[in-house]
This record gives C-alpha cells, sequence and structure tokens, in this order.
C-alpha cells in the first residue's frame, strides 16, 4: 500500500510538471481524487488493512492526499497567475488613440463672466433683480436724473420704439423699479445683470451688450463702502496682487461719482498696449446714489444713502479671458465658444 | 481737448513735471489721457466728464490746478484804451429768441491791421491743435481756449448794415459758411442776422460773405451765450462741429461774455494796432446770478465716511475760489456761474472729496444688517438650465433684434402672432429692424455662418427674451430656450458615430426635461410652417404646448443657404417655468431583483410608438417598471407597411422576488391587449 501510495505520488508530480492549463489540472484531480480517483480507491482500501497497521498507513496516506492536494493547489495558482499575465498582455492597448470625441458643450464667456460676478457679489449678501430690455424713458432716463437735452436721449445715441419708449442703454433703471418696490425697507443690496442696447456698431462697440449693476441703500452706507465692496470684488476677479484706484467722474445719477481702474492685468501696471502706457484699466463706474435718484425711488435722501456702480460684462471677460475683438463674443463661432 | 502747458503757465505757477501734474489732475477729476513733447513745450491730452465743460478754457483749467497745487491764480489784467466814440452810433443789437440767446455782446475795433500773429500766439494755437491764420482771427481762437467763451469776430464793413439781428431761420433760408460750403437752414436753427440775411450759424460757424480777410479795417468781437441744446441739434443737423459749438454744447458762462470780449478787443488793439470803440454792446435780458449752497460738516462726513473738520472742508472750497460764509457746523457757499455743475450739497460734497483725494478715502465694508442674498426660484431654474444644455451644446448669445424678412425666410404666414413684431424706430439698418418673436431665425444664422466657415457638427442652444408689443404698454418679455444641432459628432476610429438629427435633439430636449425634474410630458405630431411636416412635434405639458421640436423645412433650409439637415427646438421658458411642480417628487429605490422581458412586435406603420407605449404602461400593473424600445426595422420579413419594434420591459416588485409565473402573466396580458393594436408577436 505504501509502495503504491508513492508511485501514486511520484506520478501526480509528474504530471503536475507537464501540466499546462487548468483544464489538465482539473483532469488529474479527478483522476486522483475524485469519486473514483486513484487515491479516493486506495483510501477505501484502507479498510482493508489489519487494524495495528492502519492507524499508521492512514497516517501517511492523509499526510500524502494534503501534500498531493496542496501541490495540486500550488501549480493551479501559479497557472493562473500565467494566464492572466498572458491575457492582461493580450489585452493591451494604445492608450496614445484618441478618446471618444464626446460633444462638448459650453456656456458662452459672457454667462461665464456673468455668473463669475454674480456669485462674489452674492458671496457679500447681494440678491439678483431684473428688469425689462425695453423700457419706459422715465426709468432709463428720467428717473435717473438725465434731463431731456441730455444728448444720451437722442435717437442719435440710442435705440427707440416710440418717443417715450427706449432699448434700456443700461441696467440702471432697475434700480430705480426696485427702489420703487422696496421703499421704504432696508437695507438694499442688488446686482443687475443683462443686456443693454446703444446706438453704436464698430470695432469696440456692439449695438447690444451686457453690463451687471449694483445698488447698495442703508441708513449709514458710505463712500469708503463703496471703495471697500468693489475693491474686495475686483480683487476676488483679478487677484489679490492686484492695485485698485478710484478718481472722481461723472455720472447724473450718482454724485460724488468715481472711475474704478485697475492695475493693467497685462502689463502688472508697467505700461502697455492694453493700457494704452497708463499702467491702468477703467473697469467700472460707481458712486453715491444722487439724492434727486433717491427721492425719485421712494426714499427720503436724508435718511438713506446708499452707493450704485456699473460694469460691462464684455470689458471685464476681454480683460479676464484675453479676448481681443469685442465683436467675437457676438460672432458665435464654434472654434471660439468651445475653448471656453 | 488738447493744452499747451507753457500756455497754461500764465495763469498758475507750477512747480512739479509734467508727469505728476499729469496725474494729479487726472486724480481730482480732470483725466489727463496722455502727455506730447512738442519742443520746449508740453501737450496735455485732456478727456473731460461732460460736467466738466468749463474746463475747455485754460483759466479754468489753471484754477483746479491752483486748488491741487495751491499756487496762486493768476488772470489776465484788461486794460484798453478806447477813442471818443460810442458804439451805439455803429450797431444796434436785437435778440429775437431770448431762449437760444440768453446773451449777446459787442464791441468794435477799427482799423486794424491783418497780418500774421507773432510766434508766441502762433505756437500756443498750434500746440493746442488749432491753425493760425491771422493777428484776429487768432485772438478770437485765443481767447476762447483761454475763457471757453467761443468768439465771433464779423468784417464789420461786410455785414452789410448796421444791426445783429439774433433769430431763428426761415424754413429754406440758406447761408455759405467760413468752409465755404452752402447750408441749407431750417427753423428750429439759430442765426446771426445783419437784420435780413443771416451772417452766421449761432455757436457753430461763422459765414464767409462777412469773414475776416486780409483787406478788413473794421472788426466786429462778438461774445454771445448761445442754448447748449439748440446749437447741438444745429451742429449735428449740419454735420458740423466747430470748437465753438462744441464749446456751447457742454455750456458757457453767461457771465463770462464781457471779460472775453474786453480780453480780444485788448488783444486786437495790441496785436493789429486796432482802436477799441468805446463802449459795449450787451444785450442780457435775464441776467442770472450767483446761487448759494448751504453745506453741512455733518453730511460731508456721514456720506464720505470721512473724519474731516469744516476747517479743511473751507479750505478745499476756497482754493477752488468760492466765496464761502461760515455758520457753526454750515458753509453757505456761492457758487460762481462758470460752475454750473454745482447744484445741490452733495455737488460740493464731492468737490471737497475729489480735493481730498479718492485716494486718502478709507475702504470699508457696510456694517449692520444685510440681505439674505442669493438666486431666487426662477433665477435658479434658468442656471440649472443652461447648466444642463452646456452638458452638450455651446450657448450662443445673437442680438435681439433681426431683419424682419428673416420671418419671410421662416415661411411663417402673415397672419401668425410671430408676425406681430415690435419694430425699433431708428434701427442702424434693416439687419437690425425689429425686435425678434422667436430664436430660430438667428440660430439658423449661426449654423449658416458657422458652416461657411467649414465648422461642421454644430450644436448650439440660447436662452433669450422674446418681445411681444402691448397697446398703451412696454412690450412682453418672453424668455425662450432654443436649440439646433446639425452635422454628427465628430468621426473618431471607434466608429460610435451618432447623427445629429431629430432623435438625438430629442433626447438632449428629454435630458432636460428629466433634469429639472419634469415627468409628465409628451409630444405630438404637429405641423409648423417652419419644419418639415413628417418630422415635427410639439412638446405639451398638461395639455398645455410649450414649445416645438423637428427637423427644418427644407425650404427654409434653402431660405438660409443651408445645404445639410438641421434640426431644432424652440421652448417657452417662462410657461414651462409655470408649470413646474414644487417639489423633485423622488421615486423610492427597491431591493429586490429586476426581471427583464425582450419582445419584438410587428405593427402597422400608421400606429405609433407612443399609443404602443401606452398601452403596454396601461397594462402593466404596479410591478412594470420602465419599457425601452431597443429596436425599429423595416423591410425583409416584415410585411407592407409595417414596423417591427423590440422592446425591452423591465418588471420588479417593492415587496418581494418576482417569480417567473408573476411575469408570465403581466407579460401574456400585455400581449393580448397590444392585439388590439393589430400588433403581432415576431
Amino acid at each position: 500500500m505504501l509502495e503504491k501510495l508513492k508511485t501514486i505520488k511520484s506520478q501526480v508530480q509528474e504530471k503536475l510538471n507537464s501540466a499546462d492549463s487548468l483544464d489538465d489540472l482539473q483532469r488529474l484531480r479527478v483522476k486522483l481524487l475524485g469519486r473514483k480517483g486513484e487515491m479516493t480507491l486506495l483510501l477505501r482500501g484502507l479498510k482493508d488493512i489489519p487494524t495495528e497497521e492502519r492507524g499508521k498507513v492512514g497516517k501517511i496516506a492523509n499526510k500524502i492526499k494534503v501534500e498531493l492536494e496542496s501541490l495540486i493547489k500550488e501549480k493551479e495558482e501559479k497557472i493562473k497567475e500565467r494566464d492572466l499575465d498572458l491575457r492582461l498582455n493580450e489585452e493591451k492597448i494604445d492608450v496614445t488613440l484618441p478618446g471618444l470625441p464626446l460633444s462638448i458643450g459650453a456656456k458662452h464667456p459672457l454667462t461665464q463672466m456673468t455668473e463669475e460676478i454674480k456669485s462674489i457679489f452674492m458671496g457679500m449678501g447681494f440678491s439678483v433683480a431684473e428688469g425689462p430690455e425695453i423700457e419706459a424713458d422715465y426709468y432709463n432716463f428720467e428717473a435717473l436724473n438725465i434731463p431731456r437735452e441730455h444728448p444720451a436721449r437722442d435717437m442719435q445715441d440710442s435705440f427707440y420704439i416710440s418717443s417715450d419708449i427706449v432699448l434700456r442703454t443700461h441696467t440702471s433703471p432697475v434700480q430705480v423699479r426696485v427702489m420703487e418696490e422696496l421703499a421704504p425697507s432696508l437695507p438694499v443690496k442688488i446686482i443687475v445683470p443683462g443686456k443693454v442696447y446703444r446706438r453704436d456698431d464698430d470695432a469696440t462697440h456692439s449695438p447690444m451688450f451686457h453690463q451687471v449693476e449694483g445698488l447698495v441703500l442703508g441708513e449709514r452706507i458710505t463712500f469708503a463702502n463703496l471703495k471697500g465692496t468693489l475693491m474686495l470684488f475686483a480683487k476676488k476677479v483679478f487677484g489679490d496682487e492686484l492695485e485698485v484706484r478710484y478718481r472722481p467722474s461723472f455720472f447724473p445719477f450718482t454724485e460724488p461719482s468715481s472711475e474704478m481702474d485697475i492695475s493693467c492685468v497685462n502689463c502688472k501696471g508697467q505700461g502697455c498696449r492694453v493700457c494704452s502706457y497708463t499702467g491702468w484699466l477703467e473697469i467700472l463706474g460707481a458712486g453715491m446714489v444722487d439724492p434727486r435718484v433717491l427721492r425719485n425711488g421712494g426714499y427720503n435722501p436724508e435718511k438713506v444713502t446708499g452707493f450704485a456702480f456699473g460694469m460691462g460684462v464684455e470689458r471685464i471677460a476681454m480683460l479676464k479671458y484675453g479676448v481681443n475683438d469685442l465683436r467675437s463674443f457676438f460672432d458665435n463661432d464654434k472654434r471660439f465658444l468651445s475653448q471656453f | 481737448m488738447n493744452v499747451s502747458l507753457n500756455w497754461l503757465k500764465n495763469y498758475v505757477d507750477i512747480n512739479i513735471d509734467e508727469e505728476e501734474l499729469a496725474h494729479k489732475l487726472t486724480m481730482a477729476g480732470v483725466a489727463v489721457e496722455g502727455i506730447e513733447k512738442v519742443d520746449t513745450d508740453h501737450v496735455l491730452e485732456l478727456d473731460l466728464t461732460p460736467n466738466r465743460g468749463d474746463c475747455l478754457g485754460l483759466i479754468n483749467i489753471a484754477r483746479e490746478i491752483s486748488a491741487i497745487t495751491g499756487s496762486q491764480l493768476k488772470i489776465p489784467d484788461i486794460k484798453i484804451k478806447e477813442n471818443h466814440e460810442n458804439i451805439n452810433d455803429y450797431i444796434d443789437i436785437e435778440i429775437a429768441d431770448q431762449n437760444l440767446c440768453k446773451r449777446y455782446a459787442a464791441r468794435l475795433v477799427k482799423n486794424v491791421q491783418i497780418k500774421p500773429s507773432p510766434t508766441w500766439l502762433q505756437e500756443a494755437l498750434t500746440n493746442s491743435g488749432i491753425r493760425p491764420v491771422n493777428n484776429v482771427v487768432d485772438v478770437s481762437n485765443y481767447v476762447m481756449l483761454e475763457t471757453n467763451q467761443p468768439l465771433h469776430t464779423f468784417d464789420y464793413d461786410l455785414l452789410g448794415s448796421k444791426k445783429i439781428l439774433v433769430r431763428r431761420a426761415l424754413e429754406q433760408e440758406e447761408i455759405l459758411t467760413l468752409d465755404e460750403s452752402k447750408r441749407k437752414l431750417d427753423g428750429d436753427m439759430l442765426v446771426i442776422t445783419n437784420g435780413e440775411k443771416p451772417v452766421a450759424v449761432a455757436g457753430v460757424m461763422g459765414g464767409y460773405n462777412s469773414e475776416i480777410n486780409d483787406n478788413t479795417v473794421n472788426v466786429l468781437i462778438e461774445s454771445a451765450n448761445f442754448s447748449a441744446t439748440s446749437v447741438r441739434k444745429t451742429s449735428q443737423k449740419l454735420g458740423l462741429r466747430s470748437d465753438s459749438s462744441i464749446r456751447f454744447e457742454k455750456g458757457v458762462d453767461v457771465n463770462g461774455t464781457i471779460f472775453a470780449v474786453n480780453r480780444a478787443a485788448q488783444l486786437i488793439q495790441k496785436l493789429a494796432e486796432g482802436e477799441v470803440v468805446a463802449g459795449i454792446l450787451d444785450v442780457y435780458p435775464q441776467p442770472i446770478t450767483n446761487h448759494t449752497i448751504f453745506l453741512r460738516a455733518e453730511k460731508v462726513n456721514d456720506l464720505l465716511g470721512t473724519n474731516l473738520s469744516i476747517g479743511e472742508m473751507e479750505e478745499y472750497l476756497l482754493s477752488l475760489d468760492f466765496k464761502i460764509e461760515k455758520e457753526k457746523n454750515k458753509l453757505i457757499v456761492e457758487i460762481p456761474t462758470y460752475r454750473p455743475d454745482l447744484e445741490i450739497e452733495v455737488d460740493l460734497i464731492e468737490e471737497i472729496a475729489r480735493l481730498h483725494g479718492y485716494d486718502n478715502i478709507a475702504a470699508t465694508l457696510p456694517e449692520g444688517v444685510t440681505t439674505q442674498g442669493g438666486l431666487d426660484d426662477y433665477q435658479l431654474f434658468r442656471k440649472k438650465t443652461s447648466t444642463l444644455l452646456a452638458k452638450n451644446m455651446l450657448e450662443v448669445i445673437n442680438y435681439s433684434f433681426i431683419n424682419n424678412n428673416m420671418l419671410d425666410k421662416l415661411l411663417i404666414p402673415g397672419d401668425s402672432h410671430l408676425r406681430q413684431v415690435v419694430k425699433v424706430a431708428n434701427p442702424l439698418s434693416e439687419e437690425q429692424g425689429v425686435m425678434r418673436t422667436l430664436l430660430l431665425p438667428s440660430l439658423l444664422t449661426n449654423i449658416a455662418q458657422n458652416l461657411a466657415r467649414r465648422n461642421e457638427n454644430l450644436s448650439f442652444f440660447e436662452l433669450g427674451s422674446v418681445f411681444i408689443p402691448r397697446e398703451g404698454d412696454l412690450p412682453t418679455e418672453r424668455l425662450k430656450l432654443g436649440a439646433i444641432v446639425s452635422g454628427s459628432s465628430e468621426v473618431n476610429w471607434l466608429k460610435h458615430k451618432i447623427d445629429y438629427d431629430f432623435f438625438y435633439l430629442k433626447g438632449i430636449l428629454e435630458n432636460f426635461l428629466d433634469g429639472i425634474g419634469l415627468k409628465e410630458y409628451e409630444f405630438m405630431t404637429f405641423s409648423n410652417p417652419s419644419y418639415h411636416p413628417g418630422r415635427t412635434a410639439k412638446l405639451l405639458i398638461k395639455d398645455i404646448e410649450v414649445g416645438v421640436l423637428g427637423e427644418i423645412h427644407p425650404t427654409v433650409l434653402d431660405n438660409f443657404d443651408i445645404k445639410q439637415a438641421v434640426c431644432a427646438f424652440e421652448l417657452d421658458l417662462d410657461t414651462l417655468y409655470e408649470l413646474m411642480e414644487d417639489k423633485m417628487g423622488l421615486e423610492t429605490i427597491t431591493k429586490y431583483p429586476a426581471v427583464e422581458r425582450d419582445i419584438a412586435i410587428v405593427v402597422h406603420n400608421d400606429i405609433t410608438a407612443k399609443q404602443i407605449l401606452n398601452k403596454i404602461k396601461k397594462n402593466g400593473t404596479e410591478i412594470l417598471q420602465d419599457v425601452i424600445v431597443f429596436d425599429l426595422y423595416t423591410g425583409e420579413q416584415v410585411p407592407d407597411e409595417h414596423k417591427s419594434l423590440a422592446l425591452k420591459l423591465k418588471f420588479q416588485a417593492f415587496n418581494k422576488t418576482l417569480t417567473e409565473n408573476e411575469v408570465n402573466q403581466v407579460v401574456d396580458n400585455i400581449l393580448n391587449k397590444l392585439n388590439e393594436l393589430g400588433a403581432k408577436l415576431r
């Protein structure tokens, strides 16, 4: 019996060496350990061995069985590992081939810029107000302290629908509409994004463009607050290292009025073509709301003060994204739009 | 406005270099755009704000410099030697329209010698961008630049009368202006006449026939004040802008006329050896005096966020030459008429702020209660809309105005509501003649233009307002969402190319509707003149039409010069928003396994997918979770006018694992019911 066991063991070892696949191993396993397998039969024969030897032989037989099983298992692991290596090798691809070109969309750069501007001000507690693009000339001009003789009210500069209806020339009329709606409640903190229209069409003017307007009203709103708020905004858009300056300017609906300049984003203030060699770029107009406008909106200028500001989205987007030609925003060329 | 620095130094000492001066002026609100060196002079290019028309005169700029730097302002001293004659014997002045002419003053200088001006005068003018002509004309320009008061000089003997009548022009009246062109006038324009004929267009340009020439002996100097609006409109109508009209448009000091006319007389006397006739003619029907503004010190600091003393405020205002009376916490400031921009208290606060320096005011954030901020539901909805569409499509932004003929190109019938357009009264061109009533024409133009540039495989969307006229009110504005596709996804070696056809775009639309949480919507066959009659659907939500989806009509494509198929949809986003449910309505997820069954049926072509799907859903019981159409086949083995549809049914229960039997029963029932549509199992 022990002889037989030895023979089986050496046969199995031989076969294991020549086994080359999981199938070979399975066959070997059946032949050896299956219901009619050599080992199974042999072990079944243990009962015919005299009792005194049975224990000893049985022990050896079992040991050999366990040994063979683990040898097969070991071989199996090796083959599996080899097979996996083979498979992985076969499955190799050229990773430098291009990926599937999905149709990729994008929001328009002006939408993206407007969203960025909005989110900065919303972070400071502003909400977003909107108004009609076709506006009564009362809201567009009169209520904003722009007198009838003002050149902006000429047919020359503004698009008219009728004598008293105009395509709004700025987002400022929404200031007055919001004031009328909210007065006398305080504080007021809004920004107003939207399309505006002016009768101008050349390399640097588009008959339709976009503005974001802002209005803050309260009991103690100061020019210092205007400076602080807009400086935070500018640094958030163009970076902390940016320098900001405020120059006196003029708008009929604010007093004092100011123009905000930032150090040129192109040359960092050294002077270049972009900033006409001044080192500064004008990016928005602002000022303390004129008392006459406050009164038109239903607020008492003796008790309420506020500041307002307005900026051209195209201008900010051109500087931020490095767009050279204003007209590319309305040209809607796929090659331009797909870069944003 | 170009300003010679050397000339400016006549009126104020400047002890800083031109760069620093330019910076200081800019930061005080008189923006210097550039500095140009001309020989020993520097020319400052000023970019003035519209309220500071006064700074078109050098003395007023000098006053600014004096206020900024503290140097004393030096106003020229005028001494004139008059003869013993009386100007009234020479000329009589009448203003017929006192609204358009507030003041008219004149002096007469006799026996002048016309010759070139001395070098200093020629240089001063040249560096300021004005061509020297002769001593008399040059003096009038010099004084204009100095004082901001436009002057006109007539050859007295060529006037043809002893009368100046300022009146409105007659209709069809004509004048030959200095530039030798014949100008047609109308009743809105103001002219200077000799009592009969126009000799100058008031404030704009003089007449050719009475101009100063080499033989001129006697010079009549006009120093007048004309209405800003009238001069602006006249100059616009005539297409004629002059140094004079520019100044009148921005407003000229009505009380500066006498100084200017005297200054001119003094200089003509000096440079042309003229003899000044005694007296000034001055017609000034309604004199305007200085007004006063009360300035509260507390208000200044409250508005600016500063902590200035009343003494500092007074100092700033005194530096501008204003007369001030001081009361406890208040300054009473007399405003000279050359500063018409200063009307109310805040105007003076700005003067203090700019002289103090905006940079010297702190930058702080508002304190106290703030507002909630953020986007409202409608704004969030729109943001989500563009975010969803931008997954697959490029957003475009088009002008809100279109050419009215676009509606013809879209085959929109004459009685369609889309023809009710808001017209622009003064468009730049017909291309921008009317406000759009739909986005489709702009989107088709985008496709045509991109294809013309060989940009292929296009997929665009736009969110924009359309405008509907309303009687006696502002037009209604409604927000539309439009999308358009043409071509296919890019060619690729994986051969996963998807055509941008009806169903591609429908997929995008359905994706969007699902994305905003809309569950109940349906598409129905629809006819729309701009779209393919057999390939168009309308979108219904709760039985309300929200938009159209389809392939563009071939004739429309022809009209836009597009040579390949295009599909588009356009939705009324405002209506869609109104129909949206408040809640998302999340579905519960079951943990029991799903069972799938594929069936293939053959039906007549007239039976729509919707009919079949509805029938299945109606009979699928609560265990039917989903039906997917995964194949559509016509051809061999399918009878004529029939189609084969392959459907995947997904069953799942919420409380148990389904048995084969349960599923079979439901599927059998579905097949039976499909029989009612003439559907046969394939």
